[in-house]
């Protein structure tokens, strides 16, 4: 092993600390035009009138857009949203219309000029109240929209999507259980908050094509998005993507290009660009969605779990064309990284009018993990049984079956729980310090055919070009895809370099989400190297005949004969014979990855041999005290360890597993969004609503586990959520054990002292 | 209103026509087209904007241009000298301190800011230098171990 498994240093690092890596808010565009957004200032209401006229008769207005003109409803999963609103807004912040001018502060100006008349419609809150009978409704149309069959939204109801898992006999499985704990849990509404707010530029040139440069993570979702509610055809639309700075799902799919592309439409000829301000990007792309879990569950005396009841609503806001899979998702994990033989789950997608749920690091893991681990954490004390020992007992181990009824192997979980109790000195007490442990799971939540794609273009010296779609949002993707080609071509990682997405030249990737990349990308990149690799020896064999060869450090070799070798670069733009002939051609490899035989869980058991391409699981403990007096909660040791399969790169594992320890801390004790009566976000800004800074950061260790992954790339599996997922659980549990009280609503800080 | 600014930024003298109500991060960034600041928030919340000013680190974002008229201006990048990076954007790059690397310009200016005070800082001084610098993405540990690695502290 000579690149994976290394510190290397990341690819875009000296970019980075240059100020030369640019963003799409760093590049320059000839003549450009400013784009602003006129955002409702009522959550629920039906518009009766828009009057533009003023804001078009401002000098340096050149155009104002309303959803007047794109009525088609669209979305990813579930077409209920529009891209500005049609007939009626559904949140606070909800965009109107669009102002394109000659700056941003004339655009800004523009939109203060346009009058929008409402008429209030009573809005709703809270998922529970959402179901009540004669509860408000969002989406009188939900029967008319279209939806993917793996969707099932009730029509004439607020729920747009209703998942269930049936699996064994519930009633039984509590009838056999010793204990039975029945409780409730909340989680509020988060928001990403990436540095870089949402940017984009469109430009339409007269030939009705469109070219969207977007900080976005999924840059060929973007453009199918585009296509279907513009009526564009994917091949007049390109979507570039420079570096991002930060996503954590909230740039997944689409959602500020849809803003800046009907604008960049009505001007054709000149760029448009629409900069989020930071007030704007909490209600401007997703949030994450708030959670009231209801959970029962029954362990026998033997202190194994026999069933599980779960209620899972979502306040998905009003637009859940994303959201709906996340609910889904948490639905079919509802035993979490559990063996639970009798389950009963009901996951409900709840319209509201709160701004739109959708991805978030975690996908709905973190928020469902929150329950789960409170209601283990309880069991285990009402048995008198250790919490180490219960959950070492109930988790899943090669054989397991998860909620689905998919049989696992390959889990390292146990070792993970193990690592993190040693190292967390479990059972070492210390004065008025708790300690708490949470594990977990996560799988991939994505269509059964996302596929990404790669190629590798050789240049003339041997060195290469990668090629795929996946964005380079912070998590390292650039450099982990670039080590595996670097192994997989016996190449110096110097001699790889990276580009970032273009639809319109690289290759195909469905999203950078879900810790996918580099299981899915890294497996098209191994794939393209082997056909690199085959296309090489072929041209190889021009010269030096029909044998098996190897590539090693540059040089083409036939097997077990090391004096019969040419250089790699005298044969990547094909064979050169002694006559003057020429033979073959330039190399170009290419590699496609499906997650093969996937299938779709059954619609009224949400039972599945194989639902998802592979199973993430670890661990996480915390040390906890809190001062007596004034309650303040001080988070001293933050210890993870994830079975990723196989490390590709140390050091940028490490720091994305930090990173999502910190976010998840944010998560515990005080991040959430605060709503106003009239549904307004009341603190939009860094100031009111506080993320992790240097100082609120406790000492983090982190630890891997290896149980190889057999179908990922050098054994790898995804990694990069994870850490978000068991943070909030691991500090409430060790909070517990410090004050003796488990407060079961986020964030901490606030109901800590409830 | 105009006004006629003279200014040093990275060593270079600059002379600029700029409206009393322009603030220095878009002189920098759209003027100049010094783009490596950054601007996270505009309201002097994030420090994505930080810079040098007189040696000082500042919110470019909350500095009018005007207020840097003859003023010593240093950005990110003013940091490499005669194509030798910094000590400090050495151990950023090496000790994984970069991730999506939108707070890295700032963060690297309130070290630097830092270094030129207390050359070899303890964790505690570090910690508070870039208590005002966000980062979503790195959970600070590794921006602290590079910073402290940069001022000859840090584990080898
Ligand atoms: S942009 Fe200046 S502090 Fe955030
Ligand atoms: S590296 Fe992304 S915000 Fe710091």
């Amino acid at each position: 092993m000579r690149v994976i498994g290394r510190p290397v240093v990341r690819l875009d690092a000296l970019d980075k600390v240059t100020g030369a890596a640019k963003y799409v808010g760093d590049m320059k565009f000839p003549g450009v035009l400013h784009a602003a957004i006129l955002r409702s200032n009522c959550s629920h209401g039906r518009i009766k009138h828009i009057d533009t006229k003023d804001a078009l008769e401002l000098p340096g207005v050149h155009a104002v857009v309303t959803g007047e003109k794109y009525q088609k409803p669209t979305g990813l999963y579930l077409k209920d949203r529009t891209l500005f609103a049609v007939d009626k807004v559904r949140y606070y912040g909800e965009p109107v219309a669009g102002v394109v001018a000659e700056t941003p502060e004339l655009a800004k100006e523009a939109v203060r000029l346009i009058r929008v008349e409402y008429e209030q419609l009573p809005p709703v809150y809270d998922p529970l109240s959402a179901l009540a009978d004669g509860a408000p409704l969002l989406h009188e149309n939900l029967g008319n929209y279209e939806w993917a069959p793996v969707f099932f939204p009730k029509p004439g109801t607020n729920i747009s999507n209703h998942f269930k898992l049936r699996k064994g006999d519930v009633k039984q499985g509590f009838a056999e259980s010793h204990i039975i704990h029945e409780e409730t849990y909340c989680v509020p509404h988060i928001y990403h908050s990436p540095l870089e707010t949402h940017v984009a530029v469109g430009y339409a040139d007269n030939g009705g094509r469109l070219t969207v440069w977007s900080s976005c993570q999924s840059p060929f979702a973007v453009r199918k998005f585009l296509s279907t509610a513009l009526d564009i055809p994917l091949s007049k639309i390109r979507v570039i993507t420079g570096y991002v700075g930060g996503g954590f799902g909230g740039k997944a799919g689409a959602t500020i290009e849809g803003l800046v592309a009907p604008l960049a439409l009505a001007v054709p000829g000149r760029h448009v660009k629409l900069v989020y301000t930071r007030e704007e990007d909490f209600v401007g792309a997703y949030v994450r969605q708030g959670l009231v879990a209801r959970l029962k569950t029954g362990v026998g005396k033997d202190g194994r779990i026999r069933a599980q009841q779960c209620e899972l609503y979502w306040d998905a806001g009003a637009y859940t064309e994303y959201g709906a899979n996340i609910v889904r998702a948490a639905g079919y994990t509802s035993a979490g990284p559990y063996d639970i033989p009798n389950l009963w789950t009901d996951s409900y997608c709840v319209y509201t009018n709160h701004p739109s749920g959708g991805p978030m690091r975690g996908f709905g893991m973190p928020e469902l993990h929150w329950a789960l681990e409170l209601q283990m954490d309880t069991l285990a004390d009402k048995l008198g049984m250790d919490p180490v020992e219960f959950r070492l007992l109930n988790c899943l181990k090669d054989g397991g079956v998860t909620a689905t009824g998919e049989v696992v192997y390959g889990v390292g979980l146990t070792e993970c729980i193990k690592t993190v109790a040693e190292r967390i000195g479990w059972g070492d007490k210390k004065e008025g310090v708790g300690k708490g442990i949470a594990i977990m799971c996560k799988a991939p939540a994505m269509p059964t055919n996302a596929s990404s794609s790669a190629c590798l273009k050789f240049n003339e010296d041997g060195s290469v070009t990668l090629m795929t779609s996946a964005a380079e949002i912070g998590q390292g993707a650039m450099t982990a895809l670039a080590q595996i080609a670097a192994e997989e071509l016996s190449l110096p990682i110097e001699a790889i370099s990276v580009s970032c997405p273009d639809t319109a030249i690289t290759p195909y990737e469905w999203q950078t989400v879900a810790s996918r990349i580099t299981f899915s990308a890294g497996n098209a990149v191994v794939l393209a190297a082997q056909d690199a690799k085959r296309q090489i020896f072929q041209n190889a064999s021009y010269i030096l005949g029909d044998h098996e060869m190897e590539l090693v450090d540059g040089q083409v070799r036939v097997k077990g004969r090391p004096d019969l070798s040419v250089p790699l670069e005298s044969v990547v733009m094909g064979a050169f014979l002694p006559d003057g002939s020429a033979k073959g051609g330039p190399v170009f490899g290419r590699g496609t990855f499906t997650p093969e035989g996937l299938i779709n869980l059954d619609p009224e058991t949400g039972q599945s041999p194989r639902p998802v391409a592979f199973w993430t699981f670890g661990a996480q403990g915390a040390e906890v005290s809190a001062d007596p007096e004034t309650g303040k909660i001080t988070v001293h040791r933050l210890v993870a360890a994830f079975d990723v399969g196989r490390v590709i790169n140390p050091v940028t594992l490490e720091g994305q597993v930090e990173g999502g320890l910190v976010q998840g801390l944010g998560s515990a004790l005080f991040e959430e969004m605060v709503f106003g009566e009239d549904g307004q976000v009341l603190n939009n800004s860094f100031v009111d609503y506080k993320i992790p800074t240097s100082m609120d950061v406790p000492a983090i260790e982190t630890y891997f586990v290896e149980v190889a992954q057999q179908d990922g790339p050098w054994g790898a599996r995804g990694v990069g959520e994870l850490p978000m997922v068991p943070t909030a659980p691991a500090i409430a549990c060790a909070l517990k054990r410090a004050t003796g009280t488990l407060h079961r609503k986020l964030p901490l800080v606030r109901h800590g002292r409830d | 209103m105009e006004h006629v600014i003279h200014l040093t930024v990275n060593g270079t003298p600059i002379s600029g026509r700029v409206r009393s109500d322009r603030r220095l991060v878009d002189f920098l960034r759209e003027d100049l087209e010094l783009t490596g600041t950054k601007e996270g928030c505009g309201e002097g919340e994030c420090g994505a904007c930080t810079i040098l000013m007189n040696g000082v680190a500042v919110n470019s974002c909350l500095v009018l241009a005007v207020e840097a008229d003859g003023s010593e201006i240093l950005t990110v990048e003013g940091l490499a000298r005669g194509g030798e990076l910094d000590p400090l954007q050495k151990e950023f790059a090496e000790k994984g301190a970069v991730q999506c690397g939108y707070c890295t310009p700032g963060m690297l200016m309130s070290a630097k800011a830092l270094l030129s005070r207390h050359p070899s800082p303890t964790e505690e001084q570090v910690r508070e230098a870039i208590a005002g610098n966000l980062c979503r993405c790195t959970g600070y540990k590794k921006i602290v171990e590079a910073i402290l690695a940069a001022g000859g502290r840090g584990r080898a």
